[in-house]
């Protein structure tokens, strides 16, 4: 079977959920080799990515790769490419991923599909484009078809692979080492979901105010990720890596609850494939509606709360 | 310092955008607006040379009306443009963009390139780093802070965990995100408005910049769109009032949806 490449999406050597959903869309098109870019490979690493039908697992865990930013990743897969010939390669469609499809396509004289939520045989990749608006099916047209898909398109389903470990030396290029990442800030440190992975995404709007802790406890008690529209994150209440929208961050999860948000187009176009849509607004008129599956009109600092009550008693 | 600031028009988002039938590419046709992010490029564009001094060029590639992209651009303060416009380009994927920019970047010389994170067309977020890796200069991307120091360069890269401090040497290629006030795109004064109707804007075509025909436009790209169509409609919602009892009504449909 025709190898496909996929590259791990890891934080501190904690493998993300997304990379778990591309393994398992690669053993649909084929044998799905693990790439691991970067530091913090571990037995418990090589277990989870086999568990999910990793037959290979390509290891490049020199600390280089971490240090400087997304050219080392392309031109390790670019090597992987020219030396074992991949059906395909799978990148998560995060930024950074994007960026690393972008310069593997260039290396590897092939096309490059981002946002995809969904590859079929022949690797024709299905994209919401428009906010979500129109579907289209793309086709790589030369070299190695290159494929970003989205977190939250494929339910990750766990069946054992090889996972058979190859240790690859790259030889970073001097143009690779030019962007140095010198120091990491972690701003945050809840424990919640990120925003692109989450299953829940509890979001808020201009209706909530500066204090956004009513948010944060409903998305708490879910277990969900917060999420802001842009007034909010424009008036600095809450900061912008967590704006869903159309210049923010684009999010298909399970549940999605908009609270206090008009739903203009900046809005929808970053969540309006989420599979269940709750609304929470006082304006009955609002743009949101037109998207919601279930909502209540009223205030949301009295619904809110009732329904955090609701949601610990039932739990 | 020679700042070039790339600057994309795009389709109105507050209009339904399409993609056309003949050809599948979008259709550009309709009310076309500069990129927002474009926005924020040319506003750290202007920060920069207000800082460390030289001169701003706006560079668009796209179709005559994408003048007005421009216009917006020179009127909030940058000095002069390149309009690289040729049919050729018509239908020209991110590979061949990349390309054709980076020959047009090549011809017009640049210490730092800014552009927008992405466009709100496409969307692809790929066009800084694909420039870097064509140019061979160092890719400072998603930056949300820059600071220039002699030919020292480092920016807050926005993660999701907070930044990275990334540094590097110039030349480089920038791109940056959405910002709250303080760092919100100028408005473009009358005086701005003005001034912006004499500042020159060099019309060239890829013969100019030297961009090979062959890799260019529909026929040369490298990924297709096969088909498409309309997104189904969602089915009709239940929306409640709230009469004191909304959150509960509000937990039993998640009950329901087995989200509790």
């Amino acid at each position: 079977m025709a190898e496909i490449l996929v590259l791990v999406e890891q934080v501190d050597g904690e493998i993300k959920k997304v990379t778990l959903e591309l393994l398992t869309l690669a053993r649909s098109l084929g044998e799905p080799s693990a790439v691991w870019a970067g530091p913090g490979y571990t037995d418990v690493a090589k277990a989870r990515l086999s568990e999910y039908g990793a037959e290979k697992i390509y290891v490049a865990d020199s600390a280089d790769i971490a240090d400087h930013l997304v050219a080392p990743k392309a031109e390790l897969l670019a090597s992987l490419v020219g030396s074992r010939s991949p059906a395909a390669v799978l990148i998560a469609s995060t930024t950074e991923g994007k960026e690393v499809a972008g310069r593997l396509a260039i290396k590897t004289d092939s096309g490059v599909i981002t946002d995809a939520v969904g590859v079929a045989e022949g690797f024709v990749a299905e994209q919401p484009v428009f906010g979500g608006g129109v579907i289209v099916h793309s086709k790589v047209a030369k070299g190695t078809p290159i494929i970003a898909l989205r977190p939250n398109s494929t339910q990750p389903v766990a069946t054992a692979g090889a996972g058979t470990e190859e240790k690859v030396d790259v030889a970073l290029s001097d143009a690779a080492r030019g962007a140095r990442v010198v120091e990491r800030v972690k701003e945050k440190t809840s424990s919640r979901p990120e925003l692109t992975e989450a299953a829940i995404v509890v979001s808020g709007g201009r209706g909530v105010g500066a204090d956004f802790s009513i948010i944060e406890q409903l998305a708490d008690s879910l277990g969900a990720a917060v999420g802001a529209s842009r007034a909010v994150t424009d008036s600095g209440w809450y900061p912008h890596e967590f704006q869903v929208g159309q210049t923010g961050k684009t999010v298909a999860p399970q549940l999605y609850i908009a609270a206090g948000i008009s739903g203009a187009i900046q809005h929808r176009a970053g969540m309006q494939t989420a599979k269940t849509i709750v609304v929470i607004n006082k304006d009955g008129q609002a743009p949101i509606w037109e998207i919601a599956d279930f909502g209540v009109v009223g205030d949301l600092h009295k619904v809110l709360p009732q329904l955090i009550d609701e949601i610990t008693k039932r739990k | 310092m020679n700042i070039v600031v790339c600057v994309k028009q795009v389709p109105d988002t507050a209009t339904e955008r399409k993609l056309r039938s003949d050809d599948n590419t979008i259709d550009r046709s309709a009310n076309g607006v500069i990129n927002e992010l474009c926005e924020y490029a040319v506003e750290d564009a202007l920060k920069l040379k207000e800082a460390y001094g030289g001169e701003v060029t706006v560079l668009t590639m796209g179709p005559d009306q994408a003048t007005d992209a421009i216009r917006k651009a020179l009127a909030m303060g940058a000095d002069k443009a390149v309009h690289l416009s040729d049919e050729a380009l018509h239908g020209s994927d991110a590979l061949s963009t990349s390309y054709a920019l980076s020959q047009a970047l090549k011809k017009i010389g640049f210490d730092v390139v800014i552009l927008g994170s992405e466009s709100t067309d496409a969307r692809t977020g790929m066009l800084a780093a694909m420039l870097a890796e064509r140019l061979g200069v160092p890719q400072l991307t998603l930056a949300s802070k820059i600071e220039v120091s002699g030919s020292a360069i480092s920016i807050h890269r926005q993660t999701d965990y907070g930044y990275d401090k990334v540094e590097a040497t110039l030349p480089a290629v920038v791109s940056v995100v959405e910002k709250p006030d303080p760092f919100k795109p100028r408005y473009p004064s009358f005086k701005g408005i003005m001034a912006a109707k004499k500042k020159p804007i060099e019309k060239i075509g890829i013969a100019d910049a030297e961009i090979d025909p062959a890799q260019i436009g529909l026929a040369a790209a490298w990924s297709v769109v096969a088909d498409f169509t309309p997104a189904p409609p969602r089915g009709k919602g239940v929306v409640v009032n709230d009469e004191g009892d909304g959150g509960t009504k509000a937990a039993e449909f998640l009950v329901s949806k087995k989200f509790i």
